[in-house]
Order: C-alpha cells, then sequence, then structure tokens
C-alpha cells in the first residue's frame, strides 16, 4: 500500500501540472525563426499595401511584414485596436489610426511612440501642414505619420444616368450641381423618371460630407469648438448641414440602404442607387462592392458646395511594440511620398505628402474602373488648399448620435423636429459619458 | 505483557518508527488530501477564468475607468446609480426579457412536442435524432448573418415571400417588435433541437409500464403526455429554463450580427432589438470607452439573470403540481 498512493499522487501531480501548463501554454513569444524579425500592421478597410510590403522585404531581408484586419470595418477595427493598447499587449506594430478616433488616442500618448526622439522632426516637410499637425499630441508629441486624406467628389453611375435623360459627361454633370439645392433638384429630375434606382444610397453619407464641408468652409470645426465644448446646437454649420439633409430625405431621394450595411453592399452590386458622396479612399470601396461587371459604369463629378475632407488616417508605432526602431522605419516608408503613391494607385486613397500631390504619378493619374476619370487632378486639386474640420475629445461617439438622428428620420421613425431634438439631447448625453 | 517486560528503553524503537512515520504520515495526508488535488483543476482553472474577473469586474465598475487613460479615480457606486437612472439601460433591459420570452416559451414548447416525437418507435430513430442537433453545431456567427440577410428590408427572402402573398415588406430591422420576431427564430432554430434532445434523454427514463397500465385505464395519447410525461420531466425542465434563461438574457451575438452597417451594436437606429450585452458592449468599448460604466452593466445582468431564473423556478415548481412524482415512485416499487 505504501507504494500506490504515491503513485497516485505522482499521476494527480502530473494531471494537475499538464493542466496547468496546457493553459498557460500559449504565452510567451514565438522563437525568431532564421533571424527574421515579423512586423505586424493593422490596418481597415483598403490601404493598398499589399505591393509595398513586397518591395520593403525585398530591400530588409531580416524583415517580415504581417497584415491584419484588410476589409474590416472600422466599427471593428477601433475597437479591437482600444482594447489591444488598454491590454499592454496584442497591438500590431505599426497601427492605422483614423481621423475620427484620432483626438481619443492623442489624449492618452503614452500609448505610442513619440516619433520626434526617432528622427520625425525631419519628416515635416514630406506632410500638408494641417496633417502633420493632425499627428501632433497638445504637448508636442508626435505620434502618429500621415497617410491619406480625404478630398471629395461625388461619384455616380453614368448608365443610370444616361436612362434617365441627365448628361453623363463628367464636366456637365458636375456643371448640373453647383450647391447643394441644385443637387436636390437633379435628384427630383432623376427620381421622376422612375429608373428603378434611387438617386443616393443613405443619408447619413450625404450628411457627414455636408457637415464636414459646411463647418470646414467656416469655423473650422462641427461637433466640439476648438477648445472642446460641445456645440452640436449652436453650430450653424451642424444645423445647416441637417437641413439640407433633411431637405434631401424630404424629398425621397435617399435608397434607405444604412451605409456599411450588407444591404448596401447589395444595393451596389444591383445598381440601386445613382450617387454617393465620395472621398477619396470610397473609391476602393465602390469598386470593391461594386465588382467587376460594373466597371467603366461608374465617373466621378465634382462634389456641390466647395470642396471639403472627410476621413484620412495616420500610422503610429504603439510602445507595446517588440521591434519598435524596425517598425518606426516600417511607417516612415509607408508613409513616404513614394509609399503614398504606391497606395493611391493600388486602391485610391488620396496622398498627404505634397511631394506625392505633385507627382505625374498622381496628377495624371486616372481610374479605369471609373471610366478613366482623371482623379490625380479631381481629388488633389482640393487636397492642397484643404480645410481640416477640428475634431472633439468624444467625436466618434457624438457623431454616432446624430448620424442615428439622421437615420431615425431617413425610415421616417421620427420628424425632423423630433430628430433634431434626439440628436441634440443624444449628442450630450454621449459626451459626457 | 511482554510488552511491559521489555528491558529497553520506549525511545529505542525510535529510528523504527522515524523510518516508517513519514511513510504513514504520507499515506494519512493521501487519503485526506488527494480528493482536494484531484477536483482542483477545475477549482484552479475555475478561479483563474470565472472568479478573478468576476471580482475585478466588479472592482472596476467602482471606477470611472477611461478604457485608454491612465489614472482610473474611485467613484464607488456611482456608476451603478448613474445606471439605474438610464432609460437606455432600462431599454435594454425590456427588448433582452421581450426576446428571451418570446423565444424561449415556444422554443421549450416545440423541443417537449420533438422530444415526444422522437420518442416512438420510427423507422431511422437514430438518424432524426441526430438531426435534430445539426442547427446547434452551425456557427452562431453564420446563422445570425444568414437570418440577418433573409430579414433584409429591401433584398430579404422572407419579405420576398411576405409579398408573394400579398403582405406588405416588414421593417425587420427598424421595427422593435418584429426585430424581437427575428431574433426569436435565429435562438429558437439553433436550440430547439438541442433541448429536444435532453428532454427525449429523461422520456427514457419514464418506465414504459406507465404508459402500459395509463392505456389500459383508457388514457390517450395527449392524455398520458400531459399526466405522465410532463410531470415526470418537471427536474429536466427546470433545467431546461434555468440554463435558456442564462442564455436568453445573455444573448449577443445573434442581434449584433442581425444589425450590420455603421454602429451595429446599436441594435437599430432607436435601440430597436438591444440587449443587455450590446448595452455592456457600447459602454465598455466603442464609442464610448467607458469601462467602469460597462462593468457596472454587468453586475446588474448578473442580477438580473438570478432574478428571473428564481421567478422562473418558482413559477415551475407551482405550475406543475408535486403529486404525479408519487405516484411515479409508488408505481414503480409496484412494478418491481
Amino acid at each position: 500500500m505504501g507504494v500506490f498512493p504515491r503513485r497516485r499522487l505522482a499521476a494527480v501531480a502530473l494531471v494537475a501540472a499538464t493542466a496547468l501548463f496546457a493553459t498557460a501554454g500559449c504565452a510567451g513569444d514565438e522563437p525568431a525563426k532564421d533571424g527574421k524579425i515579423t512586423l505586424t500592421v493593422d490596418v481597415f478597410s483598403q490601404f493598398g499595401y499589399e505591393e509595398l510590403y513586397k518591395e520593403y522585404m525585398a530591400s530588409h531581408p531580416n524583415v517580415k511584414i504581417v497584415e491584419r484586419g484588410t476589409g474590416t470595418n472600422l466599427d471593428d477595427y477601433s475597437p479591437k485596436l482600444t482594447q489591444w493598447l488598454a491590454a499592454g499587449k496584442g497591438a500590431g506594430d505599426v497601427v492605422a489610426i483614423e481621423e475620427g478616433l484620432m483626438v481619443e488616442y492623442k489624449a492618452n500618448p503614452d500609448n505610442f511612440v513619440n516619433l520626434l526622439d526617432h528622427g520625425g522632426a525631419e519628416l515635416q516637410g514630406n506632410f500638408l501642414e494641417w496633417k502633420w499637425k493632425g499627428g501632433m499630441t497638445q504637448d508636442g508629441k508626435l505620434i502618429g505619420l500621415g497617410t491619406d486624406v480625404g478630398g471629395m467628389a461625388m461619384c455616380y453611375r453614368t448608365d443610370l444616368f444616361a436612362k434617365a435623360g441627365l448628361p453623363t459627361d463628367r464636366e456637365a454633370v458636375s456643371k448640373l450641381w453647383p450647391t447643394w439645392q441644385d443637387y436636390v433638384k437633379v435628384g427630383e429630375q432623376f427620381k421622376a423618371k422612375n429608373t428603378g434606382a434611387s438617386f443616393l444610397d443613405a443619408a447619413t453619407n450625404i450628411f457627414n460630407t455636408i457637415v464636414l464641408q459646411t463647418a470646414g468652409n467656416a469655423q473650422g470645426y462641427h461637433y466640439y469648438d476648438t477648445s472642446g465644448n460641445l456645440v452640436v446646437d449652436s453650430n450653424p454649420a451642424v444645423r445647416q448641414a441637417w437641413d439640407t439633409t433633411m431637405d434631401i430625405i424630404d424629398s425621397g431621394l435617399s435608397g434607405k440602404y444604412g451605409s456599411w450595411s450588407e444591404e448596401w453592399v447589395s444595393a451596389f452590386k444591383q445598381a440601386k442607387f445613382a450617387t454617393i458622396a465620395c472621398p477619396a479612399w470610397m473609391t476602393g470601396v465602390i469598386e470593391g462592392n461594386a465588382g467587376a461587371e460594373a466597371k467603366g459604369k461608374w465617373d466621378i463629378a465634382r462634389v456641390p458646395g466647395n470642396g471639403g475632407n472627410w476621413g484620412g488616417s495616420w500610422l503610429a508605432v504603439p510602445t507595446q511594440s517588440k521591434h519598435r526602431a524596425e517598425a518606426i522605419e516600417l511607417a516612415k516608408f509607408l508613409t513616404s511620398a513614394k509609399g503614398q503613391i504606391g497606395a493611391f494607385k493600388a486602391k485610391g486613397p488620396l496622398p498627404s505628402s505634397p511631394q506625392a500631390l505633385a507627382d505625374p504619378a498622381i496628377v495624371d493619374a486616372k481610374n479605369a474602373y471609373f471610366s478613366d476619370a482623371p482623379v490625380g487632378q479631381i481629388f488633389g486639386e482640393g487636397a492642397k488648399t484643404l480645410k481640416p474640420v477640428y475634431m472633439g475629445p468624444k467625436n466618434q461617439a457624438v457623431r454616432t448620435e446624430v448620424e442615428n438622428a439622421v437615420r431615425t428620420v431617413e425610415l421616417g421613425q421620427r420628424k425632423p423636429d423630433q430628430g433634431w431634438t434626439d440628436a441634440v439631447n443624444n449628442a450630450k448625453k454621449a459626451a459626457a459619458k | 505483557m511482554t510488552v511491559q517486560l521489555d528491558p529497553r528503553p520506549p525511545v529505542a524503537p525510535a529510528p523504527r518508527t522515524g523510518r516508517r512515520t513519514p511513510a504513514m504520515r504520507f499515506s494519512r495526508l493521501d487519503t485526506k488530501y488527494s480528493p482536494y488535488l484531484f477536483i482542483a483543476p477545475f477549482f484552479v482553472l475555475f478561479g483563474v477564468f470565472g472568479a478573478y474577473p468576476l471580482i475585478y469586474t466588479f472592482w472596476v465598475s467602482l471606477h470611472d475607468w477611461d478604457l485608454l487613460g491612465s489614472n482610473h479615480p474611485f467613484v464607488g457606486l456611482e456608476n451603478y446609480s448613474r445606471l439605474l437612472e438610464d432609460p437606455d439601460f432600462w431599454h435594454a433591459v425590456v427588448n433582452t426579457l421581450g426576446i428571451f420570452v418570446i423565444s424561449t416559451v415556444p422554443q421549450l414548447l416545440a423541443a417537449l412536442w420533438l422530444a415526444n416525437l422522437l420518442n416512438r418507435q420510427l423507422r431511422a430513430r437514430t438518424t432524426f435524432r441526430m438531426a435534430v442537433l445539426i442547427p446547434n453545431i452551425t456557427s452562431t456567427a453564420a446563422v445570425a448573418i444568414v437570418f440577418g440577410v433573409l430579414f433584409g428590408r429591401e433584398f430579404g427572402m422572407v419579405n420576398w415571400l411576405l409579398d408573394l402573398v400579398g403582405i406588405d415588406a416588414i421593417e425587420w430591422k427598424s421595427n422593435r417588435f418584429a426585430s424581437w420576431v427575428a431574433i426569436s427564430t435565429m435562438v429558437d432554430w439553433r436550440w430547439t433541437g438541442y433541448n429536444a434532445l435532453i428532454f427525449l434523454a429523461a422520456m427514457q427514463a419514464i418506465p414504459r409500464d406507465l404508459y402500459e397500465s395509463a392505456a389500459i385505464d383508457g388514457a390517450g395519447r395527449a392524455r398520458q403526455f400531459w399526466s405522465i410525461t410532463v410531470p415526470l420531466l418537471k427536474p429536466t425542465i427546470i433545467f431546461t429554463v434555468i440554463i435558456s434563461t442564462i442564455g436568453g438574457l445573455q444573448l449577443f451575438t445573434e442581434p449584433r450580427l442581425f444589425h450590420s452597417g455603421t454602429n451595429p451594436i446599436r441594435g437599430g437606429t432607436l435601440r430597436e432589438s438591444q440587449t443587455v450585452t450590446m448595452y455592456m458592449f457600447e459602454n465598455a468599448f466603442a464609442p464610448h470607452y467607458n469601462f467602469g460604466y460597462g462593468s457596472a452593466v454587468a453586475w446588474l445582468l448578473f442580477a438580473l439573470i438570478a432574478v428571473v431564473a428564481a421567478i422562473n423556478v418558482l413559477l415551475l415548481r407551482r405550475l406543475g403540481g408535486a403529486k404525479p412524482p408519487k405516484d411515479h415512485a409508488k408505481s414503480k416499487e409496484g412494478a418491481r
């Protein structure tokens, strides 16, 4: 009996130990095989970096690049990034940060490497001034290098325009709508022809375009003023954009395909709407959603009103990265004029580098998918003179509330006045959370 | 006797006992503590992955905890008091309970009925019994996405079918009650078969002779079902109700993936089908990143589940009546 229990005890200990190891086993880093460093890049939607990675790996044989997140919705991406940063573990070595969330990340700059400590200052001339400043925190740390800027245009389907008896040539179309009121009038003409398609995709897309444009041309801020006070209800730019959007909804021009939803994607495929406000990065999204069969049926005209910016991102290096020096090098490469041109060619995001914007590769660029539209000129023109819009501390949460209020009116759940009250009240609540 | 006469001093055997004692002590320790060691893995794992997060969540809920911020001031129960006055939270509670009721009640009734059918003499019985479990092994995400498309406003198949029979398209996603129904169908589709198998297993433990004597007494199938099967299944029914309560009140994947597009965590523009777990996620993560508030939601959800489960069990105890099991015990003995 003396031997048996001991053996049994050993067995128990073994089982317990195995169980503990099994749970702890996944921790720890993978060993560096053949001396290579793996750099992870986290992006969302379409950044168009694939070719650039190949080139970079060819010139840096010790680096292997893994990208995560192409095609991921920004709403799925940003919570993940935030969780990784909060947990101090899991984020890529280079991460993309979108405009609307930059403010929140900038409020906690310790999560990111201050690029000024790593030769970042020399790069200032490579970026449009406001884009450069956008990557900088209040206390003068540089946490992000600019990738793209939004630019603004109006994409439209020539086949549906022809069906409705409207001009299809991009110059002629641009002349149809110098203002948003004209855009509504064209929409009403389009609607009267019963093409089976609606004039535009969703009210929120048009609202975002108008509010950013109006604010950019006026005070330079929309939901928050530059000292961080919530001004949704008192800023005339917001109210003006709201009223214009209500006109569009009221005229029945919207297809009500909630932006980024599955129905929205289906509507692209089935040619269910004729126009969509398109910042430069949207061209890649349209091509992806509408698919190869719609090639040459799309074109790009000027946006009603006067220019504007929507979106654009920065690349940052989280302090939790284990290969900071290499990650910083990669981020510099991807945001260099050359990198930005490469991304533009692949997926259409408009460079934030003046050198790239002046480069013949951009200036003369045509997009075959959009009937050979001179995208470099259309978007590049506005980008250099663009006035950015300041985004306040809880920009994303506030924007969500206002957008939702727009959608309730669009779906007929609220009258415009009620919708506005909701927008203001819910924005205030969200800002306080 | 000889012991007393032993001339050696009592200390002398000490080396011998010294050699034996560790083994004996070990053996005693073994019988005393080995069982604890055997069950330890579960409790260690539960401690690490169950109890610790639970306590940590409570600790977090007492703080103003910005997910990205570096300092988290202690605020006591402020998150809870704010939450109790938060209409959006109560809206989510009503949604969750609504979806829970209209999914669980028909689901368990259908499962009971299905189990009763499967309990009969059928050809290819095993095949049918396995088949009811198939919905359960498909991925929740895939189910939710497919159903989300089926219930689409414009391109959805459900509305297309309704149109064929002359019913106007239903706004499945922006009508509160319709969205509850749509989500409930997903839950039912997935869990009815699973519950049916649990009921079936319990039904097979009911002695056949009970039914035989009932049949002799002239009881029909329906009477047998309600007077024998259902009362004898009461413990199993209580079990499935508790499991469904826990699962139903934590509903997340189905309503989350039912909505696509911008900010789907909201469950529709007016939070038509936002459940409590979704509200928790909305606050703890995007777009608010308020971890403390989200944790408070998690704890109130915990309390809500406990309360609802208790109410369910109390109701079931009342409804079932306590008589039949006694009869069953008697007749069982009689049969022996």
